[in-house]
Protein backbone atom coordinates (compact mmCIF):
# COMPACT_ATOMS: atom_id res chain seq x y z
CA UNK A 1 0.00 0.00 0.00
CA UNK A 2 2.91 2.31 0.77
CA UNK A 3 6.46 2.02 -0.53
CA UNK A 4 9.12 4.65 0.06
CA UNK A 5 12.79 4.66 -0.82
CA UNK A 6 15.19 7.20 0.59
CA UNK A 7 12.34 9.61 1.30
CA UNK A 8 13.91 12.78 2.64
CA UNK A 9 12.72 16.24 3.53
CA UNK A 10 14.89 19.12 4.63
CA UNK A 11 13.93 22.65 5.55
CA UNK A 12 15.95 25.82 5.48
CA UNK A 13 15.71 27.61 8.79
CA UNK A 14 17.85 30.61 9.77
CA UNK A 15 20.40 29.83 7.07
CA UNK A 16 20.78 26.24 8.22
CA UNK A 17 19.46 23.10 6.61
CA UNK A 18 17.42 20.98 8.98
CA UNK A 19 16.73 17.42 7.92
CA UNK A 20 13.26 16.61 9.23
CA UNK A 21 13.07 13.18 7.60
CA UNK A 22 16.22 11.33 6.57
CA UNK A 23 16.05 8.53 4.04
CA UNK A 24 12.81 6.80 4.99
CA UNK A 25 12.59 3.27 3.51
CA UNK A 26 9.18 1.86 4.20
CA UNK A 27 6.89 -0.90 2.97
CA UNK A 28 3.42 -1.01 4.45
CA UNK A 29 1.08 -3.81 3.45
CA UNK A 30 -2.57 -3.29 2.71
CA UNK A 31 -4.81 -3.87 5.71
CA UNK A 32 -2.25 -3.11 8.39
CA UNK A 33 -2.45 -0.60 11.24
CA UNK A 34 0.85 1.22 11.59
CA UNK A 35 1.91 3.84 14.13
CA UNK A 36 4.68 6.38 13.86
CA UNK A 37 5.75 6.83 17.47
CA UNK A 38 8.22 9.45 18.57
CA UNK A 39 8.66 12.75 20.37
CA UNK A 40 7.64 16.09 18.90
CA UNK A 41 9.97 17.12 16.12
CA UNK A 42 10.98 13.54 15.31
CA UNK A 43 9.70 13.83 11.74
CA UNK A 44 6.37 11.98 12.11
CA UNK A 45 4.19 14.77 10.74
CA UNK A 46 6.63 15.63 7.96
CA UNK A 47 6.61 11.98 6.88
CA UNK A 48 2.83 11.93 6.83
CA UNK A 49 2.63 15.20 4.91
CA UNK A 50 4.89 13.78 2.21
CA UNK A 51 2.83 10.58 1.97
CA UNK A 52 -0.40 12.58 1.67
CA UNK A 53 0.95 14.88 -1.09
CA UNK A 54 0.86 17.96 1.15
CA UNK A 55 4.62 18.38 1.07
CA UNK A 56 6.94 17.42 -1.77
CA UNK A 57 9.98 15.35 -0.76
CA UNK A 58 13.42 16.89 -1.11
CA UNK A 59 14.75 13.51 -2.24
CA UNK A 60 13.63 9.92 -2.61
CA UNK A 61 10.40 8.37 -3.85
CA UNK A 62 7.07 7.37 -2.38
CA UNK A 63 4.33 5.28 -3.92
CA UNK A 64 1.05 5.50 -2.02
CA UNK A 65 -1.96 3.37 -2.97
CA UNK A 66 -0.25 2.58 -6.25
CA UNK A 67 0.50 6.15 -7.28
CA UNK A 68 3.64 8.23 -7.06
CA UNK A 69 3.19 11.21 -4.72
CA UNK A 70 5.14 13.56 -7.01
CA UNK A 71 4.18 12.32 -10.48
CA UNK A 72 0.51 11.63 -9.75
CA UNK A 73 -0.63 13.43 -6.58
CA UNK A 74 -4.27 13.46 -7.74
CA UNK A 75 -4.19 9.66 -8.04
CA UNK A 76 -2.97 9.43 -4.44
CA UNK A 77 -5.52 11.95 -3.15
CA UNK A 78 -8.47 10.05 -4.61
CA UNK A 79 -7.54 6.96 -2.62
CA UNK A 80 -6.60 8.28 0.78
CA UNK A 81 -8.26 9.86 3.77
CA UNK A 82 -6.45 12.30 6.00
CA UNK A 83 -6.92 13.77 9.42
CA UNK A 84 -4.55 16.63 10.10
CA UNK A 85 -3.55 18.13 13.41
CA UNK A 86 -5.69 21.20 12.78
CA UNK A 87 -9.44 21.45 12.40
CA UNK A 88 -10.74 20.15 9.10
CA UNK A 89 -13.98 22.10 9.03
CA UNK A 90 -14.14 25.84 8.40
CA UNK A 91 -15.27 27.85 11.43
CA UNK A 92 -18.08 29.71 9.70
CA UNK A 93 -19.60 26.69 7.98
CA UNK A 94 -22.37 24.38 9.09
CA UNK A 95 -21.48 20.84 10.11
CA UNK A 96 -23.62 19.15 7.47
CA UNK A 97 -22.47 21.53 4.71
CA UNK A 98 -18.82 20.76 5.35
CA UNK A 99 -19.45 17.01 5.37
CA UNK A 100 -21.37 17.17 2.10
CA UNK A 101 -18.62 19.32 0.53
CA UNK A 102 -16.10 16.64 1.48
CA UNK A 103 -18.20 13.92 -0.15
CA UNK A 104 -18.63 16.05 -3.26
CA UNK A 105 -14.88 16.68 -3.40
CA UNK A 106 -14.41 12.93 -3.76
CA UNK A 107 -16.98 12.75 -6.54
CA UNK A 108 -19.97 11.49 -4.54
CA UNK A 109 -23.42 12.54 -5.70
CA UNK A 110 -25.13 15.05 -3.48
CA UNK A 111 -27.75 12.57 -2.17
CA UNK A 112 -25.11 9.94 -1.47
CA UNK A 113 -22.83 12.48 0.27
CA UNK A 114 -25.79 13.58 2.36
CA UNK A 115 -26.76 10.04 3.33
CA UNK A 116 -23.23 9.15 4.36
CA UNK A 117 -22.89 12.38 6.31
CA UNK A 118 -26.07 11.54 8.24
CA UNK A 119 -24.77 8.07 9.09
CA UNK A 120 -21.40 9.42 10.24
CA UNK A 121 -23.00 12.08 12.42
CA UNK A 122 -24.99 9.37 14.18
CA UNK A 123 -22.03 7.03 14.48
CA UNK A 124 -19.75 9.71 15.93
CA UNK A 125 -22.31 10.94 18.46
CA UNK A 126 -22.81 14.19 16.60
CA UNK A 127 -26.52 13.70 15.93
CA UNK A 128 -28.50 16.91 16.23
CA UNK A 129 -25.49 19.07 15.35
CA UNK A 130 -25.93 18.99 11.55
CA UNK A 131 -27.19 22.56 11.39
CA UNK A 132 -24.78 23.96 13.95
CA UNK A 133 -21.97 26.30 12.92
CA UNK A 134 -18.61 24.59 13.31
CA UNK A 135 -17.21 27.41 15.43
CA UNK A 136 -19.79 26.74 18.17
CA UNK A 137 -18.79 23.09 18.70
CA UNK A 138 -16.74 21.90 21.65
CA UNK A 139 -13.19 20.65 21.11
CA UNK A 140 -14.23 17.01 21.28
CA UNK A 141 -17.14 17.54 18.90
CA UNK A 142 -14.88 19.30 16.40
CA UNK A 143 -12.38 16.47 16.52
CA UNK A 144 -15.12 13.91 15.91
CA UNK A 145 -16.31 16.00 12.98
CA UNK A 146 -12.73 15.95 11.64
CA UNK A 147 -12.87 12.15 11.79
CA UNK A 148 -16.22 12.11 10.02
CA UNK A 149 -14.78 14.31 7.26
CA UNK A 150 -11.86 11.92 6.84
CA UNK A 151 -14.16 8.89 6.62
CA UNK A 152 -16.93 10.21 4.38
CA UNK A 153 -15.50 8.65 1.20
CA UNK A 154 -14.53 5.38 2.94
CA UNK A 155 -10.87 5.50 1.94
CA UNK A 156 -8.84 2.32 1.56
CA UNK A 157 -5.93 4.10 3.23
CA UNK A 158 -6.36 6.49 6.12
CA UNK A 159 -3.70 8.78 7.57
CA UNK A 160 -4.23 10.22 11.03
CA UNK A 161 -1.86 12.86 12.38
CA UNK A 162 -2.09 12.90 16.19
CA UNK A 163 -5.77 11.92 16.06
CA UNK A 164 -6.56 12.14 19.75
CA UNK A 165 -4.37 14.95 21.05
CA UNK A 166 -6.24 17.03 23.57
CA UNK A 167 -9.24 14.69 23.80
CA UNK A 168 -10.78 13.15 26.88
CA UNK A 169 -10.57 9.34 27.19
CA UNK A 170 -14.19 8.85 26.14
CA UNK A 171 -13.80 10.83 22.91
CA UNK A 172 -10.51 9.11 22.27
CA UNK A 173 -12.07 5.66 22.54
CA UNK A 174 -15.01 6.77 20.39
CA UNK A 175 -12.70 7.95 17.63
CA UNK A 176 -10.70 4.74 17.62
CA UNK A 177 -13.86 2.68 17.53
CA UNK A 178 -14.77 4.28 14.20
CA UNK A 179 -11.32 4.19 12.73
CA UNK A 180 -11.02 0.50 13.57
CA UNK A 181 -14.46 -0.22 12.19
CA UNK A 182 -13.24 1.14 8.84
CA UNK A 183 -10.24 -1.14 9.24
CA UNK A 184 -12.26 -4.25 10.14
CA UNK A 185 -15.28 -3.85 7.87
CA UNK A 186 -13.57 -2.50 4.78
CA UNK A 187 -10.02 -3.71 5.30
CA UNK A 188 -8.67 -0.17 5.28
CA UNK A 189 -5.01 0.45 5.99
CA UNK A 190 -4.46 2.86 8.88
CA UNK A 191 -1.30 4.90 9.35
CA UNK A 192 -1.16 7.23 12.33
CA UNK A 193 1.30 9.33 14.29
CA UNK A 194 1.20 9.69 18.02
CA UNK A 195 3.29 10.56 20.97
CA UNK A 196 0.93 8.67 23.28
CA UNK A 197 2.56 5.31 23.73
CA UNK A 198 -0.65 3.73 24.98
CA UNK A 199 -2.27 4.60 21.67
CA UNK A 200 0.44 2.94 19.61
CA UNK A 201 0.50 -0.02 21.98
CA UNK A 202 -3.26 -0.56 21.95
CA UNK A 203 -4.16 -0.06 18.32
CA UNK A 204 -1.14 -0.58 16.10
CA UNK A 205 -0.08 -3.94 14.70
CA UNK A 206 3.23 -2.40 13.81
CA UNK A 207 5.11 0.47 15.42
CA UNK A 208 7.78 2.56 13.77
CA UNK A 209 9.78 4.28 16.46
CA UNK A 210 11.03 7.57 15.03
CA UNK A 211 13.71 9.87 16.39
CA UNK A 212 15.60 12.72 14.72
CA UNK A 213 14.11 11.97 11.31
CA UNK A 214 14.97 8.26 11.26
CA UNK A 215 13.12 5.05 11.98
CA UNK A 216 15.13 3.51 14.81
CA UNK A 217 12.93 0.46 15.40
CA UNK A 218 10.17 -1.24 13.45
CA UNK A 219 8.15 -4.18 14.73
CA UNK A 220 4.95 -5.20 16.51
CA UNK A 221 4.55 -3.57 19.93
CA UNK A 222 4.85 -6.98 21.63
CA UNK A 223 8.09 -7.88 19.92
CA UNK A 224 9.56 -4.42 20.42
CA UNK A 225 8.85 -4.62 24.11
CA UNK A 226 10.07 -8.19 24.51
CA UNK A 227 13.23 -7.74 22.49
CA UNK A 228 14.24 -4.20 23.23
CA UNK A 229 13.02 -3.68 26.76
CA UNK A 230 11.94 -6.85 28.51
CA UNK A 231 10.13 -7.19 31.83
CA UNK A 232 11.24 -5.45 34.97
CA UNK A 233 11.41 -7.32 38.30
CA UNK A 234 11.91 -5.07 41.29
CA UNK A 235 12.51 -6.51 44.75
CA UNK A 236 13.76 -5.57 48.18
CA UNK A 237 15.42 -7.79 50.75
CA UNK A 238 14.35 -8.11 54.38
CA UNK A 239 17.86 -7.21 55.50
CA UNK A 240 19.23 -4.10 53.76
CA UNK A 241 22.71 -5.59 53.93
CA UNK A 242 21.59 -8.35 51.55
CA UNK A 243 20.81 -5.90 48.73
CA UNK A 244 24.29 -6.10 47.18
CA UNK A 245 24.69 -9.89 47.36
CA UNK A 246 21.13 -10.35 46.05
CA UNK A 247 21.93 -8.20 43.03
CA UNK A 248 25.09 -10.20 42.39
CA UNK A 249 23.10 -13.46 42.45
CA UNK A 250 20.42 -12.04 40.19
CA UNK A 251 23.06 -11.23 37.57
CA UNK A 252 23.92 -14.93 37.24
CA UNK A 253 20.37 -15.94 36.40
CA UNK A 254 19.29 -17.09 32.93
CA UNK A 255 18.04 -14.44 30.44
CA UNK A 256 18.74 -11.55 32.79
CA UNK A 257 19.95 -8.55 30.81
CA UNK A 258 20.73 -6.00 33.41
CA UNK A 259 20.59 -5.57 37.15
CA UNK A 260 20.73 -2.20 38.84
CA UNK A 261 20.40 -1.13 42.44
CA UNK A 262 18.53 2.00 43.28
CA UNK A 263 18.19 3.00 46.93
CA UNK A 264 17.31 -0.37 48.47
CA UNK A 265 15.61 -1.72 45.39
CA UNK A 266 17.12 -4.25 43.04
CA UNK A 267 15.86 -3.86 39.48
CA UNK A 268 16.21 -6.84 37.17
CA UNK A 269 15.59 -6.36 33.47
CA UNK A 270 14.80 -9.72 31.84
CA UNK A 271 12.69 -11.46 29.26
CA UNK A 272 9.81 -13.70 30.43
CA UNK A 273 9.61 -12.02 33.82
CA UNK A 274 6.68 -14.19 34.91
CA UNK A 275 8.87 -17.32 34.64
CA UNK A 276 12.00 -15.62 35.88
CA UNK A 277 10.50 -14.25 39.09
CA UNK A 278 9.87 -17.62 40.84
CA UNK A 279 13.31 -18.81 39.72
CA UNK A 280 14.85 -15.75 41.25
CA UNK A 281 12.98 -16.26 44.52
CA UNK A 282 14.04 -19.91 44.77
CA UNK A 283 17.63 -18.97 44.04
CA UNK A 284 17.75 -16.25 46.67
CA UNK A 285 16.01 -18.51 49.16
CA UNK A 286 18.63 -21.20 48.60
CA UNK A 287 21.32 -18.61 49.27
CA UNK A 288 19.64 -17.67 52.55
CA UNK A 289 18.53 -14.22 51.40
CA UNK A 290 15.02 -13.31 52.52
CA UNK A 291 13.07 -11.31 50.01
CA UNK A 292 10.75 -8.71 51.49
CA UNK A 293 8.71 -7.50 48.48
CA UNK A 294 8.55 -8.06 44.73
CA UNK A 295 7.01 -6.32 41.79
CA UNK A 296 6.82 -7.41 38.18
CA UNK A 297 6.26 -4.74 35.51
CA UNK A 298 5.56 -5.49 31.89
CA UNK A 299 7.52 -3.19 29.60
CA UNK A 300 5.97 -0.18 27.90
CA UNK A 301 6.94 1.36 24.60
CA UNK A 302 8.49 4.10 26.68
CA UNK A 303 11.00 1.52 27.93
CA UNK A 304 11.65 0.65 24.28
CA UNK A 305 12.29 4.27 23.44
CA UNK A 306 14.53 4.60 26.47
CA UNK A 307 16.55 1.57 25.43
CA UNK A 308 16.96 2.94 21.94
CA UNK A 309 17.73 6.58 22.69
CA UNK A 310 18.62 6.88 26.36
CA UNK A 311 15.73 9.31 26.75
CA UNK A 312 12.17 8.62 27.76
CA UNK A 313 9.43 9.43 25.33
CA UNK A 314 7.49 11.19 28.05
CA UNK A 315 10.22 13.68 28.81
CA UNK A 316 10.71 14.26 25.09
CA UNK A 317 7.00 14.60 24.43
CA UNK A 318 5.39 16.51 27.23
CA UNK A 319 7.45 18.20 29.87
CA UNK A 320 4.63 18.52 32.38
CA UNK A 321 4.48 14.81 33.19
CA UNK A 322 7.11 14.12 35.86
CA UNK A 323 9.36 11.21 35.06
CA UNK A 324 11.37 9.02 37.33
CA UNK A 325 15.06 9.08 36.55
CA UNK A 326 16.07 5.89 34.81
CA UNK A 327 19.52 4.47 34.46
CA UNK A 328 20.25 2.87 31.11
CA UNK A 329 18.12 -0.25 30.77
CA UNK B 1 -15.84 18.13 -16.93
CA UNK B 2 -14.24 17.41 -13.57
CA UNK B 3 -12.97 21.00 -13.48
CA UNK B 4 -16.54 22.24 -13.83
CA UNK B 5 -17.95 19.89 -11.18
CA UNK B 6 -15.11 20.79 -8.83
CA UNK B 7 -15.57 24.50 -9.47
CA UNK B 8 -19.21 24.10 -8.56
CA UNK B 9 -18.29 22.20 -5.40
CA UNK B 10 -15.79 24.88 -4.35
CA UNK B 11 -18.21 27.68 -5.24
CA UNK B 12 -21.12 26.04 -3.42
CA UNK B 13 -19.04 25.52 -0.30
CA UNK B 14 -18.09 29.20 -0.11
CA UNK B 15 -21.52 30.51 -0.97
CA UNK B 16 -23.46 28.45 1.59
CA UNK B 17 -22.50 30.49 4.67
CA UNK B 18 -23.48 33.68 2.82
CA UNK B 19 -26.88 32.23 1.98
CA UNK B 20 -27.35 31.03 5.54
CA UNK B 21 -26.45 34.44 6.94
CA UNK B 22 -27.17 37.07 4.30
CA UNK B 23 -26.73 39.84 6.86
CA UNK B 24 -22.99 39.32 6.52
CA UNK B 25 -23.18 41.04 3.12
CA UNK B 26 -23.97 44.33 4.78
CA UNK B 27 -20.83 44.43 6.87
CA UNK B 28 -18.38 44.25 3.98
CA UNK B 29 -20.26 47.03 2.12
CA UNK B 30 -20.06 49.41 5.07
CA UNK B 31 -17.30 51.63 3.67
CA UNK B 32 -18.93 52.55 0.35
CA UNK B 33 -22.30 52.80 2.06
CA UNK B 34 -21.00 55.28 4.63
CA UNK B 35 -19.25 57.31 1.96
CA UNK B 36 -22.48 57.46 -0.03
CA UNK B 37 -24.46 58.55 2.99
CA UNK B 38 -22.02 60.90 4.71
CA UNK B 39 -19.66 62.12 2.02
CA UNK B 40 -21.55 62.25 -1.28
CA UNK B 41 -24.02 64.95 -0.10
CA UNK B 42 -21.07 67.36 0.17
CA UNK B 43 -20.33 67.02 -3.51
CA UNK B 44 -23.47 68.78 -4.71
CA UNK B 45 -22.34 72.00 -3.06
CA UNK B 46 -18.61 71.84 -3.73
CA UNK B 47 -19.11 71.27 -7.43
CA UNK B 48 -16.14 68.93 -7.45
CA UNK B 49 -17.74 65.94 -9.00
CA UNK B 50 -19.51 66.26 -12.29
CA UNK B 51 -17.47 66.75 -15.38
CA UNK B 52 -14.56 64.60 -14.31
CA UNK B 53 -13.57 61.18 -15.53
CA UNK B 54 -14.89 61.16 -19.04
CA UNK B 55 -18.48 62.06 -18.30
CA UNK B 56 -19.99 65.20 -19.73
CA UNK B 57 -19.67 68.33 -17.68
CA UNK B 58 -22.54 69.29 -15.43
CA UNK B 59 -24.39 66.02 -15.75
CA UNK B 60 -26.71 66.96 -12.93
CA UNK B 61 -26.90 64.87 -9.75
CA UNK B 62 -23.63 64.29 -7.86
CA UNK B 63 -24.77 60.67 -7.43
CA UNK B 64 -24.29 60.17 -11.14
CA UNK B 65 -20.57 60.85 -10.79
CA UNK B 66 -19.96 59.42 -7.35
CA UNK B 67 -21.84 56.09 -7.38
CA UNK B 68 -19.80 54.27 -10.08
CA UNK B 69 -16.63 55.04 -8.11
CA UNK B 70 -18.26 53.62 -5.00
CA UNK B 71 -18.99 50.37 -6.84
CA UNK B 72 -15.32 50.11 -7.77
CA UNK B 73 -14.38 50.87 -4.15
CA UNK B 74 -16.76 48.10 -3.11
CA UNK B 75 -14.96 45.72 -5.45
CA UNK B 76 -11.57 46.82 -4.20
CA UNK B 77 -12.32 46.61 -0.47
CA UNK B 78 -14.70 43.68 -0.08
CA UNK B 79 -13.01 41.44 -2.59
CA UNK B 80 -9.54 42.25 -1.31
CA UNK B 81 -10.61 40.97 2.10
CA UNK B 82 -11.39 37.60 0.50
CA UNK B 83 -7.83 36.50 1.08
CA UNK B 84 -8.24 37.05 4.81
CA UNK B 85 -10.85 34.28 4.98
CA UNK B 86 -8.53 31.95 3.09
CA UNK B 87 -5.70 32.89 5.44
CA UNK B 88 -7.88 31.89 8.41
CA UNK B 89 -8.56 28.53 6.82
CA UNK B 90 -4.87 28.05 6.13
CA UNK B 91 -4.01 28.51 9.79
CA UNK B 92 -6.96 26.48 11.14
CA UNK B 93 -6.34 23.39 9.01
CA UNK B 94 -9.54 23.57 6.93
CA UNK B 95 -7.58 24.53 3.82
CA UNK B 96 -5.19 21.62 4.30
CA UNK B 97 -8.21 19.33 4.49
CA UNK B 98 -9.30 20.61 1.04
CA UNK B 99 -5.78 20.33 -0.39
CA UNK B 100 -5.65 16.65 0.43
CA UNK B 101 -8.86 15.97 -1.54
CA UNK B 102 -8.69 15.35 -5.28
CA UNK B 103 -10.40 18.71 -5.95
CA UNK B 104 -8.90 20.35 -9.02
CA UNK B 105 -6.56 23.17 -7.95
CA UNK B 106 -7.76 25.63 -10.60
CA UNK B 107 -11.34 24.90 -9.55
CA UNK B 108 -10.47 25.65 -5.93
CA UNK B 109 -9.30 29.13 -6.96
CA UNK B 110 -12.02 29.85 -9.49
CA UNK B 111 -14.83 28.58 -7.24
CA UNK B 112 -13.74 30.83 -4.40
CA UNK B 113 -13.29 33.81 -6.71
CA UNK B 114 -16.69 33.36 -8.31
CA UNK B 115 -18.31 33.41 -4.90
CA UNK B 116 -16.61 36.76 -4.19
CA UNK B 117 -17.97 38.09 -7.49
CA UNK B 118 -21.50 36.93 -6.71
CA UNK B 119 -21.36 38.66 -3.33
CA UNK B 120 -19.90 41.80 -4.93
CA UNK B 121 -22.58 42.02 -7.59
CA UNK B 122 -25.32 41.43 -5.03
CA UNK B 123 -23.95 44.27 -2.95
CA UNK B 124 -23.71 46.51 -6.02
CA UNK B 125 -27.34 45.77 -6.91
CA UNK B 126 -28.33 46.56 -3.34
CA UNK B 127 -26.64 49.97 -3.54
CA UNK B 128 -28.31 50.71 -6.87
CA UNK B 129 -31.70 49.71 -5.44
CA UNK B 130 -31.19 52.01 -2.46
CA UNK B 131 -30.46 54.87 -4.84
CA UNK B 132 -33.56 54.38 -6.98
CA UNK B 133 -35.66 56.84 -4.94
CA UNK B 134 -32.99 59.59 -5.36
CA UNK B 135 -32.29 61.63 -8.48
CA UNK B 136 -29.66 59.07 -9.54
CA UNK B 137 -30.60 58.05 -13.08
CA UNK B 138 -30.11 54.44 -14.06
CA UNK B 139 -29.37 53.87 -17.75
CA UNK B 140 -30.17 50.19 -17.98
CA UNK B 141 -27.85 48.96 -20.79
CA UNK B 142 -24.98 51.04 -19.42
CA UNK B 143 -25.61 49.88 -15.87
CA UNK B 144 -25.67 46.23 -16.96
CA UNK B 145 -22.40 46.66 -18.84
CA UNK B 146 -21.04 48.45 -15.77
CA UNK B 147 -21.91 45.46 -13.58
CA UNK B 148 -20.22 43.11 -16.04
CA UNK B 149 -17.10 45.28 -15.85
CA UNK B 150 -17.33 45.29 -12.07
CA UNK B 151 -17.56 41.49 -12.14
CA UNK B 152 -14.41 41.18 -14.26
CA UNK B 153 -12.62 43.60 -11.94
CA UNK B 154 -13.84 41.60 -8.93
CA UNK B 155 -12.45 38.37 -10.40
CA UNK B 156 -9.05 40.04 -10.68
CA UNK B 157 -8.94 41.63 -7.23
CA UNK B 158 -10.40 38.53 -5.54
CA UNK B 159 -7.93 36.20 -7.23
CA UNK B 160 -5.02 38.51 -6.41
CA UNK B 161 -6.15 38.63 -2.80
CA UNK B 162 -6.20 34.80 -2.66
CA UNK B 163 -2.78 34.72 -4.30
CA UNK B 164 -1.42 37.05 -1.66
CA UNK B 165 -2.94 34.91 1.08
CA UNK B 166 -1.37 31.75 -0.37
CA UNK B 167 2.02 33.41 -0.47
CA UNK B 168 1.59 34.64 3.11
CA UNK B 169 0.84 31.21 4.55
CA UNK B 170 4.05 31.09 6.52
CA UNK B 171 3.94 34.72 7.74
CA UNK B 172 0.48 36.16 7.96
CA UNK B 173 1.69 39.71 8.57
CA UNK B 174 2.81 39.79 4.95
CA UNK B 175 -0.80 39.59 3.82
CA UNK B 176 -2.04 42.46 5.93
CA UNK B 177 1.09 44.52 5.27
CA UNK B 178 0.86 44.27 1.50
CA UNK B 179 -2.89 44.75 1.54
CA UNK B 180 -2.60 47.98 3.51
CA UNK B 181 0.29 49.28 1.43
CA UNK B 182 -1.48 48.56 -1.86
CA UNK B 183 -5.12 49.27 -1.04
CA UNK B 184 -5.02 52.97 -0.15
CA UNK B 185 -2.68 54.15 -2.94
CA UNK B 186 -4.78 52.28 -5.50
CA UNK B 187 -7.92 53.79 -4.02
CA UNK B 188 -6.73 57.38 -3.68
CA UNK B 189 -4.95 57.41 -7.04
CA UNK B 190 -8.04 56.18 -8.87
CA UNK B 191 -9.98 59.41 -8.35
CA UNK B 192 -12.84 57.67 -6.61
CA UNK B 193 -13.35 60.37 -4.01
CA UNK B 194 -12.20 63.47 -5.90
CA UNK B 195 -11.35 63.76 -9.59
CA UNK B 196 -7.68 63.67 -10.50
CA UNK B 197 -7.56 65.84 -13.61
CA UNK B 198 -4.64 67.25 -15.55
CA UNK B 199 -5.75 70.75 -14.57
CA UNK B 200 -6.38 70.19 -10.87
CA UNK B 201 -3.62 67.77 -9.90
CA UNK B 202 0.18 68.19 -9.83
CA UNK B 203 1.77 66.48 -12.82
CA UNK B 204 3.37 63.63 -10.78
CA UNK B 205 0.05 62.81 -9.15
CA UNK B 206 -1.75 62.91 -12.47
CA UNK B 207 0.83 60.58 -14.05
CA UNK B 208 0.54 58.15 -11.14
CA UNK B 209 -3.22 58.10 -11.45
CA UNK B 210 -2.94 57.40 -15.19
CA UNK B 211 -0.66 54.43 -14.47
CA UNK B 212 -3.10 53.05 -11.90
CA UNK B 213 -5.29 50.51 -13.73
CA UNK B 214 -8.12 51.12 -11.25
CA UNK B 215 -8.43 54.70 -12.59
CA UNK B 216 -9.42 53.32 -15.97
CA UNK B 217 -11.97 50.98 -14.45
CA UNK B 218 -13.47 53.91 -12.51
CA UNK B 219 -13.65 56.10 -15.62
CA UNK B 220 -15.25 53.33 -17.65
CA UNK B 221 -17.84 52.75 -14.90
CA UNK B 222 -18.67 56.47 -14.88
CA UNK B 223 -19.17 56.52 -18.63
CA UNK B 224 -21.27 53.34 -18.55
CA UNK B 225 -23.51 54.49 -15.71
CA UNK B 226 -23.96 57.69 -17.67
CA UNK B 227 -25.33 55.64 -20.54
CA UNK B 228 -22.32 56.00 -22.82
CA UNK B 229 -21.38 52.56 -24.08
CA UNK B 230 -19.34 53.35 -27.16
CA UNK B 231 -16.50 55.31 -25.61
CA UNK B 232 -12.75 54.74 -25.66
CA UNK B 233 -12.66 55.03 -21.83
CA UNK B 234 -14.99 52.03 -21.69
CA UNK B 235 -12.59 50.03 -23.83
CA UNK B 236 -9.65 51.03 -21.64
CA UNK B 237 -11.63 50.11 -18.54
CA UNK B 238 -12.41 46.64 -19.86
CA UNK B 239 -8.79 46.20 -20.93
CA UNK B 240 -7.53 47.22 -17.48
CA UNK B 241 -10.03 45.00 -15.63
CA UNK B 242 -9.36 42.13 -18.04
CA UNK B 243 -5.62 42.42 -17.51
CA UNK B 244 -6.06 42.42 -13.72
CA UNK B 245 -8.34 39.39 -13.98
CA UNK B 246 -5.93 37.47 -16.21
CA UNK B 247 -3.02 38.25 -13.92
CA UNK B 248 -4.99 37.35 -10.80
CA UNK B 249 -6.39 34.07 -12.06
CA UNK B 250 -3.05 32.94 -13.52
CA UNK B 251 -1.13 33.78 -10.38
CA UNK B 252 -3.90 32.38 -8.18
CA UNK B 253 -4.04 29.01 -9.93
CA UNK B 254 -0.29 28.75 -9.76
CA UNK B 255 -0.46 29.62 -6.06
CA UNK B 256 -3.05 26.90 -5.45
CA UNK B 257 -0.96 24.32 -7.29
CA UNK B 258 2.09 25.28 -5.26
CA UNK B 259 0.21 25.30 -1.96
CA UNK B 260 0.97 21.61 -1.59
CA UNK B 261 4.24 21.70 -3.46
Amino acid sequence: MIHTRGLTRSFRAKGETVEAVRGLDLDIEAGSVVAFLGPNGAGKTTSLRMLTTLLPPTAGTATVAGHDVVADPAGVRRRIGYLGQGNSAGTGFRVMDELVTQGRAYGLRRAEAHARAERLLDALELEGLARRTVGTLSGGQRRRLDIAMALVHEPALLFLDEPSTGLDPHSRANIWEHVLRLHKDLGATIVFTTHYLEEADLWAGRVLVVDHGRVIADDSPERLKAELAGDLITFTTADPADTGPAATRARTLRAVREVTVEDREVRVRTSDGDVRLPELLRDLDAAGIRVHSTRLARPTLDDVFLTLTGRTLRESADADIPTTPHQGA
Amino acid sequence: MKVLTDTRTAFARELKPELRQPVGLLFTMMLPFLLLALFAPLLSNSGAGPGAGGGPAGAGSPWQWFVPGMLVLLGLSATAGAGASLLNEISSGAFERLLVTPLNRAAMLVGRTLKEVVVLLTQALLILLLLLPTDFRLHLPGALAGLVLLGVFGVGIGALSFTLALHSRRRQTLFYGVQQVVFFPLLLLSGVLLPITEAAAPTWLYVLSRINPVTHVVEAERALFDGQLIESVVLYGFLAAGAIAMLGVTAGIRGMRNASA
